[in-house]
């Protein structure tokens, strides 16, 4: 029996009105039984963390609980905090930066996840630290994909390579490199079209651009950001999985944290994969993307 | 990535096989794998909950019937539930009593709303009517270029309204409106910019746009990727605007759908249509059936084996399934089935065209083999007709004999009729709407069997 139904066993009584926030379940609460478990479990699972990383966590803080090691329910927000504070700083690397540039960075993902507008916040992010950014235009596939990434070009003031919808993305990137070396730009952003990370044939293409790319500049990709939208549940581990299988991801961004949803599937991604987080998008605008913070994240997991 | 739903409960219920009635206890455990698969789906915590109870109770002192397992008993009650909740199938867009038609597509950003928009326009010029497209999307970079590209790839007339109203949502749709009334277009599909649901000013901009156009649909948009906050953006949207349809996108990848489930729950709204591509033609109508058997982690076998039925002989086909369920599936079916998949290009080019859920995913790692086809073929073809009306009777002196016309060997014979047991079996048990163990077994199994199933 796993830790989920022993925590139900004998629990029968429907709760109106589940208390959701973690402090509301500890404030007031002295011992630990099974009903302030269970809460945690819907703070947790309500949190697109996943049934079984919430099983995990809860099981970590039952086994101490039954060895007496937590006396008091108050103790319990420091555990679990601890817990995913832990599990988030484990794959903490700092990011690849090319020995002699342009550092080449890919971004990827499945569809509308925020991939473009990333590429614009983070050329301006670049921007501001002094560096030269070239943004190449890679989704040739999306219906006005390239004149999107064309009005962030605009907004920073920085270069753009582009070619007709429809080319070879691959054939796109390798302009770009060669386009970033001749104006000795520091980074490529390399915009990719969105895709399902069960199409092999889509997600073949991105190899491609990958080894396109290393031709050009040896060790490039330096960085794969996977843009991941903070409403995907629990097909965001799968995607991590494809996309890392396939283009070697190196970071993720978070995006749409501006909205109610919480992004807790990442918990499961970089338990399992050791993906860092670099980034989380909190708007639209040009300057809403930060670095990725993991007190406050996890801070907001259980916020309502 | 999942275990099979059927397979857990399988595990579950392996003592309860003739104890006569479900019980309280065994419930108990099987509504837990139940409640974790929909978990696993993204459906949301509350409506999990709900749902389990009102399963209970349906189950609770049921005879167990003789001709099911308690597990197909249980997964068949869930899966009524289930479709019940989701609804009815294809409910008809409403049209205005005096045309033209508004329909407005909302949603959060990057739900798949142009697309949708672009798709929706060509499903329904087929069905008659004469769509004008107008995309108030003033906010995101070349939102309004990227309909206005779809617009032209497939031929439907869009608004695009004068450059002073570039900035201006509600100018473009009166702008659109003048326009319908003028050219007699007696559909007008309003494509609006993603917004969150908390983004007042942006909720209050719909609200004003859904004043002056009154509406016969207002169709939410929601990826199936979407998790635990569908039910959170999906009730404030119906809340502040009244919302009358659901959209599903991005159901082309594995995402299991469960906040499908969620959002009917909280809005009550109808589910409409499927995205199922990125291509103008990929919007299928809804099906309760076929998103419940994904939630449920059991493949998305129907709209496979539509598709492939499309593709062949529907008569065929339903012969064949007939000929299943009364286990009536012979070689010679078998070899029939064989031929014309051979016939119909290749086997990755058929999954291509599929959803890659379940077990379904395994099979895409399968490559046509030609060789592999015609061996089997060959095999087939060198036995007598009562042997292919009756694998049975094939014994150890026929199969030297089979091998020896085929110009095989008895290996290559032995496996070939292992391959066809094991492909019976399992059609059988999708047509009955219960994959048991495929998903792990069918990664390792062989082509021909493979094949065999396509053609379910
Ligand atoms: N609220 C919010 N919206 C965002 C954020 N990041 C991106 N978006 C919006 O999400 C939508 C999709 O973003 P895109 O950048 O076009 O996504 P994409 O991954 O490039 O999409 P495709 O190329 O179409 O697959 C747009 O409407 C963006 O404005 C964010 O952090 N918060
Ligand atoms: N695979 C797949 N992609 C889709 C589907 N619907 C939309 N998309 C893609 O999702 C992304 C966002 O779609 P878009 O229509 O621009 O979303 P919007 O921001 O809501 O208007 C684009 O890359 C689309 O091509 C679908 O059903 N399947
Ligand atoms: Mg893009
Ligand atoms: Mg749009």
């Amino acid at each position: 029996m796993s830790l989920l139904d022993r925590l139900k066993a004998g629990i029968q009584k429907t709760r109106a009105g589940l208390v959701s926030s973690i402090e509301d379940v500890i404030s007031g609460r002295k011992e630990i039984d099974a009903e302030l478990l269970d809460e945690l479990e819907y703070s947790l699972i309500t949190a697109d963390i996943g049934v079984r990383t919430a099983a995990d966590i809860l099981e970590s803080i039952r086994q101490r609980v039954d060895r007496h090691l937590v006396g008091d329910a108050s103790e319990i927000r420091a555990l679990i905090r601890q817990h995913l504070l832990d599990v988030l700083q484990a794959s903490d690397q700092p990011p690849r930066r090319a020995a002699e540039p342009p550092t080449v960075i890919m971004v990827v993902g499945v569809n509308g996840a925020g991939k473009t507008t990333t590429v614009g916040k983070l050329a301006y992010r670049l921007r501001d630290q002094g560096h030269g950014v070239l943004l190449c235009a890679a989704d040739t596939f999306r219906a006005a994909a390239i004149e999107q990434l064309e009005v962030w070009a605009e907004r920073n003031s920085v270069d753009i390579i582009r070619q007709k919808s429809g080319a070879d993305p691959s054939a796109v990137v390798f302009d770009s490199l060669q386009a970033a070396r001749a104006r000795r730009a520091d980074y490529v952003l390399v915009d990719t079209a969105g895709r399902l990370h069960t199409k092999d044939n889509l997600m073949a293409e991105l190899e491609k651009m990958r080894r396109t790319a290393a031709r050009v500049v040896p060790d490039a990709p330096h960085e794969v950001l996977l843009v991941l939208d903070a409403t995907t549940g629990q097909n965001g581990l799968e995607q991590a999985r494809r996309f890392t299988e396939s283009s070697g991801v190196t970071g993720i961004v978070l995006t749409k944290l501006d909205g109610t949803a919480k992004g807790g599937v990442v918990v499961a991604i970089t338990r399992e994969l050791g993906l860092p987080i670099r980034y989380i998008g909190v708007g639209e605008q040009i300057d809403d993307l930060l670095p990725f913070e993991p007190e406050k994240f996890i801070e907001s997991l259980f916020e309502n | 990535m999942f275990e099979n739903l059927s397979d857990k409960l399988q595990r579950v219920f392996k003592n309860l096989r003739g104890e006569g009635k479900l019980t309280s206890e065994n419930m108990d455990v099987a509504l837990r794998e139940i409640r974790v698969a929909l978990l696993e789906a993204d459906v949301h915590f509350k409506v999990v909950k709900q749902f389990i109870e009102s399963v209970r109770t349906q189950a609770m002192g049921e005879e167990v019937l003789t001709a099911l397992s308690p597990t197909q008993q249980v997964v068949k009650i869930v899966k009524e539930e289930l479709v019940k909740i989701l609804g009815t199938s294809h409910v008809r867009l409403r049209t205005a009593s005096e045309p033209p038609t508004v329909v407005m597509i909302v949603g959060l950003q990057g739900s798949g709303k142009t697309t949708s928009t672009g798709k929706l326009a060509k499903l329904l010029s087929k069905e008659g009517f004469r769509p004008l497209l107008v995309s108030v999307d003033v906010y995101r970079p070349a939102a309004r270029k990227q309909l206005s590209v779809l617009a032209h790839s497939i031929g439907i007339p869009i608004y695009e309204g004068p450059a002073e109203d570039a900035a201006q949502p509600v100018a473009l749709a009166r702008g659109a409106r003048r326009e319908a009334h003028q050219a007699g277009r007696d559909l007008i599909l309003v494509d609006t910019a993603g917004r969150l649901h908390i983004d007042e000013e942006l909720m209050r901009e719909l609200g004003e746009l859904k004043t002056l156009l009154n509406p016969s649909e207002i169709l939410f948009v929601a990826d199936a990727m979407t998790g635990q906050d569908a039910v959170k953006s999906a009730d404030e949207f119906h809340k502040q605007l009244g919302i009358t349809g659901v959209i599903l996108t991005k159901m082309d990848g594995d995402a299991r759908g469960g906040a499908a489930l969620s959002i009917r729950q909280v809005t009550g709204q109808p589910l409409k249509y499927v995205g199922v591509g990125e291509k103008v033609d990929a919007l299928e109508a809804f099906h309760p059936e076929r998103v419940a058997s994904r939630i449920l982690g059991m493949g998305d076998v129907l709209s496979f084996i539509e598709k492939v039925e499309s593709a062949i002989d529907r008569q065929d086909a339903e012969k064949m399934q007939r000929k299943l369920i009364e286990n009536d599936f012979t070689l010679e079916d078998f070899r029939d089935q064989l031929k014309q998949v051979r016939k119909l290009g290749s086997l990755e080019s058929l999954l291509g065209m599929m959803p890659q859920v379940g077990i379904l995913k395994d099979l895409k790692n399968v490559k046509t083999d030609e060789k592999e086809l015609t061996r089997v073929v060959a095999i087939i073809d060198s036995m007598t007709a009562s042997e292919r009306d009756n694998h049975m009777i094939i014994n150890g002196a026929r199969r030297r004999r089979i091998a020896k016309g085929s110009g095989t060997t008895v290996q290559d014979v032995n496996q070939l009729l292992k391959q066809y047991t094991q492909a019976r079996k399992m059609m059988k048990s999708f047509t009955g709407g219960l994959p048991g163990h495929l998903g792990k077994r069918l990664s390792k199994m062989k082509l021909p069997s493979l094949e065999n199933l396509l053609r379910g």
